[in-house]
């Protein structure tokens, strides 16, 4: 078993997608900004509310169970599973079968709310969340959902020009995803930390020159002997 | 095959498809059908074949990464759920919620006989002992609830000189206040089925021990007038939503033959129908506690449209969907 944050789902085509689930302290920050917009809504409502005097203090309390019960379902119902929170945070809730999220599920795992929340400050959905292998919480688990990431990093196939060699090792897939992900993120490392790394593919050279010669093998897979 | 063919090879279909995406995803369900999509599947079966084809030869997972986003986004165009919503509507009231009901009777009937029994023993022990009534509320809560039921003949009516914007506050009021209850009711049955049988005996010792005060101190005819028609739906709202909440506790406590996790998914796709319904009592429940039951009429009015109340709601929960066709 892996242990990192995927979940790998087939799908009826055969093909298998990732999903990356969301912690619970992303969901916590994303329930934390809904929860100021929805006071900022409810005081703008209230203000105005004020003006239409007593029946003004009816709509208010109507709207304070609407804010209360319905905004995170129909948000989530209508916008792709994505409340403004989980928006500005990048998640999304889907089914756990990758497919959006249905009204019904949405309001299964709202409704359910209530029980993740107790006694108190989420404690019981935050333990559940940890426990759960897929990141659920109660309503979750019966609502058969998930939070996901859904941040679309557009593809950049910036090739690099430079001289490339074949590795002198035949390679297995393991090594070769392993330095396609070095040559994917090398740029988020300092040069001395990536020279250390090259350093464990090629002991015997300098730092510098090992480095050299792992961008060269990681040129030719990514490129090949054109 | 190289990476670099390859992406020369069938970029320009991923980013045919990745257009047609943005048009399906910026418009709503209704409109898809103006869209033209005619290659949409075929494309979608392409991607996830080179999708496959670029895990298999191990390309760079930048490139796997991008593929994997791009068949995420068309699956989940693809499988959307699509619902025609006026006629499932039509469908839930004429069938599924009073099917819903009964197919859980045994937890409805549970929570039922817990509201009554706590309602019956407050009441006998308050009728038995005038006193006990504070072990329930306190004194001014209490004389709160005096001043609103009068005995008939006093100086003071409360009712008198309410206006059309009370009636609308109580409305606010009552949703907010009676939805929230049965809301945290249905999730409190989770905690397995503690929080549900709880809110029952609660409400039910607090209902019965102040019609029992009211009682001793004369004021049951404005009480029971005023409360007639919308306990009706209100109170079997209540009760239901207990039910739906124990169904969930059970689900977790005895799985049965399924595994906790699926006895719960089971569990609440079928007790979601139960809530609609109840969510739906109770908008119609505010509206007559709001709008109806203030108003003066003779207690006999009052009491045959409450009973017309409690009649047409448990003919429509006994006999309603009831045609042969199972539909769920």
């Amino acid at each position: 078993m892996r242990i990192d944050d995927r979940l790998e789902i087939e799908t009826p085509e055969g093909a298998l997608l990732t999903l990356s689930l969301a912690g619970p302290v992303t969901r916590a920050m994303a329930y934390g900004i809904d929860l100021l917009l929805r006071l900022l809504i409810f005081a703008i409502v209230a203000l105005l509310l004020s003006l239409a005097g007593k029946a003004g203090t009816g709509l208010m309390l109507i709207t304070l169970f609407l804010l209360e019960w319905f905004y995170p379902t129909l948000f989530e119902a209508l916008r792709h599973g994505q409340t403004p929170g989980k928006k500005w945070m990048g998640i999304a809730v889907v089914h756990s079968n990758g497919s959006p999220l249905s009204f019904n599920g949405s309001l299964i795992r709202n409704l359910l709310r209530t029980a993740d929340a107790f006694p108190l400050f989420y404690l019981l959905g935050f333990v559940s969340t940890l426990i759960s292998p897929r990141f659920q919480r109660l309503g979750d688990m019966a609502a058969n959902t998930l939070v996901i990431h859904v941040e679309n990093p557009a593809t950049s196939s910036k090739n690099e020009q430079g001289y490339n060699e074949a590795p002198d090792w035949s390679l297995n897939r393991d090594d070769q995803l392993a330095l396609l992900a070095f040559q994917e993120r090398h740029e988020q490392f300092s040069e001395a930390r990536q020279q250390e790394l090259a350093q464990l593919a090629y002991p015997e050279l300098s730092p510098p020159l090992a480095l050299k010669k792992l961008q060269a093998v990681t040129r030719f897979l990514m490129e090949g002997a054109r | 095959m190289k990476q670099i063919r390859f992406e020369q090879q069938y970029r320009p279909g991923w980013e045919s498809l990745e257009q047609q995406l943005t048009q399906l995803e910026a418009v709503r369900v209704s409109r898809r059908k103006a869209l033209p999509l005619d290659h949409f599947v075929g494309d979608y079966r392409q991607l996830c074949h080179q999708l496959a084809l670029a895990r298999e030869r191990s390309y760079s997972l930048e490139l796997q990464q991008y593929l994997n986003n791009l068949v995420l986004r068309a699956h989940r165009q693809l499988y959307r759920y699509n619902p025609p919503l006026a006629e499932r509507i039509g469908q839930f009231f004429a069938h599924g919620f009073p099917q819903a009901v009964r197919r859980q009777w045994q937890w409805h009937l549970i929570s039922a006989l817990s509201f009554v029994l706590s309602i019956a023993l407050a009441w006998w022990l308050v009728q038995q002992q005038p006193d006990m009534v504070y072990t329930v509320l306190d004194e001014s809560s209490l004389a709160d609830i005096e001043m609103m039921y009068q005995p008939e003949g006093s100086d003071v009516n409360v009712h008198e000189g309410r206006t059309g914007e009370d009636d609308v506050v109580m409305f606010g009021f009552y949703i907010k206040n009676n939805i929230g209850i049965a809301f945290r009711t249905f999730a409190g049955g989770l905690l397995l089925g503690v929080g549900a049988i709880v809110v029952m005996l609660f409400n039910g010792s607090f209902f019965g021990a102040i019609a029992a005060h009211l009682i001793n101190v004369g004021g049951d005819q404005p009480f029971f007038t005023f409360v007639i028609a919308h306990g009706a739906p209100e109170l079997t709202a209540i009760v239901l939503a207990g039910g739906a909440g124990l169904r969930l506790g059970w689900a977790i406590i005895a799985p049965g033959a399924y595994t906790r996790l699926d006895a719960l998914r089971l569990a609440a796709r079928d007790a979601l129908p139960t809530m609609y319904g109840v969510f739906t009592l109770l908008l119609l429940a505010a509206f007559i506690e709001a709008f109806w039951s203030p108003r003066e009429f003779e207690p006999m009015v009052k009491y045959a449209v409450g009973a017309a109340c409690w009649g047409l709601l448990y003919l429509y929960l006994i006999f309603g969907g009831r045609d042969g066709s199972r539909k769920r």
